[in-house]
């Protein structure tokens, strides 16, 4: 899983040059801009001059017109909404729940060293199987029921939660731990007190990256269980060749996985914002 | 009954190539309600005897008693003022300082009017909903001393606790510390790296030599202090006194001697920053 690779703060190296008047902050907004432009070109281009076949690359504004269709007319069943809804709707019961238990967890982990022992083998173990492969039991335990989604998505975003909530924890300052220690503070209150909001921005990390990859199985889950959702949206496009409709849940998927970031973003920026000095 | 007795007080650390011997056995015994104060070269193993007192750390050999119980770990009877604060950056000064009150179990409510009392006595008031970091070095420290002494501890352990300090703040928290401490008889360990500080707020100071750390000389201040009302006066007042400056003299001989007793040693032994 990518989540080691991924699980990176956003801090990046301010450079404060003396220059123009366009900071470097808009020339890289600028540059973001002209990049996808190029890209939107190219696929434009390469769509008009007929060296594909447009069934095996339709282009922009095919897709373009498939999906604003969609979100009037029921493609398998349900409008471009209600497919995303769907998913949204397993996405949030699975990923909350990883949170819910995964993040407790890493503390148990930081925190209590048989804890540690007992519970790291299995994540070392488990982490390495992808959540598709668990498609045929959430489909044996759940049926067609809501359990198996929600297994799914757990399934891909649990490891994160845990593992970067255990590394934040570990990373706490030890001198704090004395400091409170001798403050008469326990198990609990050190838990609660220090570790958790000393590995807050490892945690929201971890958060992040748990959402992508939980987002990420839950549309590949659906590609073979669900009978509504954007997974199922494109296998159904696949099935009758409508390759723009494919297109288009494709782009959904990655517009809405880029908003849910960007809401994840916008807490982690509001979290701790008194106290977070400078950051 | 708080004394602090240390007794044949040895603490080895393990290193590449064998331990290494930071205290050699060392015997001191801090009378219930006494002020002591060490001074010694950096490396002489002060921290290290603070923290066995603390309960943070275990000796080698020997034994830690506090109010006539071993020390097993850190406990309600004893706070520390750490050099390097430690503080919690996300709690506001209020929380900080009513942090050991949570701990007991008080409820905010009764917290409350004591925290306010000890944000008054600090001269901290409106500035009780800032973070550590929006606080000056000075005012940090304060809170770190606000929070240890607002648990009415009966023995204090300071390390360094005024070395960030500018020269300003550092009177102030001094007399403030006097004040604070005359109130309730306390017992005090106090570490610092000033002679004259030393000087001015024990009842005996503690020389210490390195290599293995080791006590070399205890000198008695008290019966001055209380002859002459130091306790009283404000410090620069008493820094020109003539029994004070003849002590702080003598302190200043005994470290230089402690210093180059060190120097020998370090010959022998490869001295690791600590
Ligand atoms: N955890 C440890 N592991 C190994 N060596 C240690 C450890 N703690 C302290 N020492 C060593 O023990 C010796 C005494 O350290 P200590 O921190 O008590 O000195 P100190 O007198 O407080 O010095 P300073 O005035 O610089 O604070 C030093 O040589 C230090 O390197
Ligand atoms: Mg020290």
């Amino acid at each position: 899983m990518t989540m080691d690779m991924l699980a990176k703060s956003d801090l990046r190296p301010v450079r404060r040059r003396r220059g123009p008047a366009v900071g470097p902050g808009a020339r890289l907004t600028l540059l973001s801009a002209a990049s996808i432009a190029f890209a939107l070109g190219l696929w434009f281009a390469l769509a008009a001059s007929g060296l594909l076949p447009k069934m095996l690359l339709p282009s922009p504004w095919d897709v373009a017109q498939a999906l604003v269709k969609n979100i009037g007319v029921p493609f398998a069943g349900a409008t471009l909404q209600q497919h995303l809804l769907a998913s949204l709707g397993r996405f949030s019961a699975g990923f909350a729940l990883a949170v819910a238990v995964g993040v407790p967890v890493g503390l148990m982990m930081g925190w209590f060293a048989p804890f540690r022992h007992a519970f790291a083998p299995f994540f070392e173990t488990f982490r390495f199987i992808a959540p598709l492969a668990w498609v045929p039991f959430a489909a044996l335990w759940f049926g067609t029921g809501i359990g198996g989604p929600i297994l799914i998505v757990f399934s891909g975003a649990f490891a994160a939660c845990v593992i970067n909530t255990y590394r934040g924890a570990r990373m706490t300052d030890e001198r704090l731990i004395e400091a409170c220690r001798t403050l008469g503070a326990g198990n609990w209150r050190l838990i609660v007190d220090v570790l958790l909001p000393s590995a807050l921005p490892s945690i929201m990390a971890g958060i992040r990256v748990a959402a992508a990859l939980g987002w990420q199985s839950l549309i590949g889950a659906e590609l073979i269980v669900a009978s509504s959702g954007v997974g199922y949206l494109i296998v159904q496009g696949q099935g009758s060749v409508e390759t723009p409709i494919v297109m288009a849940g494709m782009a959904t998927i990655g517009f809405v996985g880029l908003l849910i970031d960007l809401g994840l973003r916008q807490i982690d920026a509001r979290i701790g914002r008194g106290w977070r000095a400078g950051a | 009954m708080s004394g602090i007795a240390f007794t044949d007080v040895t603490r080895a650390f393990e290193r590449k190539g064998g331990a290494f011997q930071a205290l050699e056995p060392v015997t001191l015994h801090v009378p219930d309600g006494e002020f002591v104060a060490i001074v010694g070269p950096s490396g002489c193993g002060k921290t290290t005897l603070l923290r066995l007192a603390a309960g943070l750390d275990h000796p080698t050999t020997g034994s830690v008693m506090v109010g006539g119980r071993a020390v097993t770990g850190p406990g309600p009877d004893r706070a520390v003022v750490f050099q390097q604060f430690a503080l919690l950056p996300w709690k506001t000064v209020r929380q900080n300082i009513g942090f050991g009150l949570k701990c007991r179990g008080m409820s905010d409510a009764e917290a409350r009017p004591l925290v306010e009392r000890y944000l008054a006595t600090m001269r901290l008031e409106g500035h009780g909903d800032s973070y550590p970091h929006q606080l000056s070095g000075g005012m940090q420290q304060r809170v770190a001393i606000a929070r240890s002494f607002i648990l009415e501890p009966e023995v204090l352990l300071m390390d360094e606790p005024f070395g960030a300090l500018d020269a300003q703040t550092r009177i102030e928290m001094q007399e403030e510390l006097i004040r604070l401490t005359a109130g309730q008889r306390r017992t005090v360990l106090f570490i610092t790296h000033s002679v004259e500080e030393a000087t001015y707020l024990a009842d005996r100071v503690v020389v210490m030599a390195g290599r293995p750390g080791s006590v070399r000389e205890i000198v008695d201040v008290a019966s001055l202090r209380k002859a002459e009302r130091w306790a009283e006066r404000p410090v620069e007042e008493v820094m020109e006194l003539d029994s004070f400056i003849r002590i702080r003299t003598r302190l200043w001989r005994l470290l230089r001697s402690a210093g180059a007793h060190r120097d020998d040693a370090a010959t022998h032994t490869l001295p690791i920053a600590s």
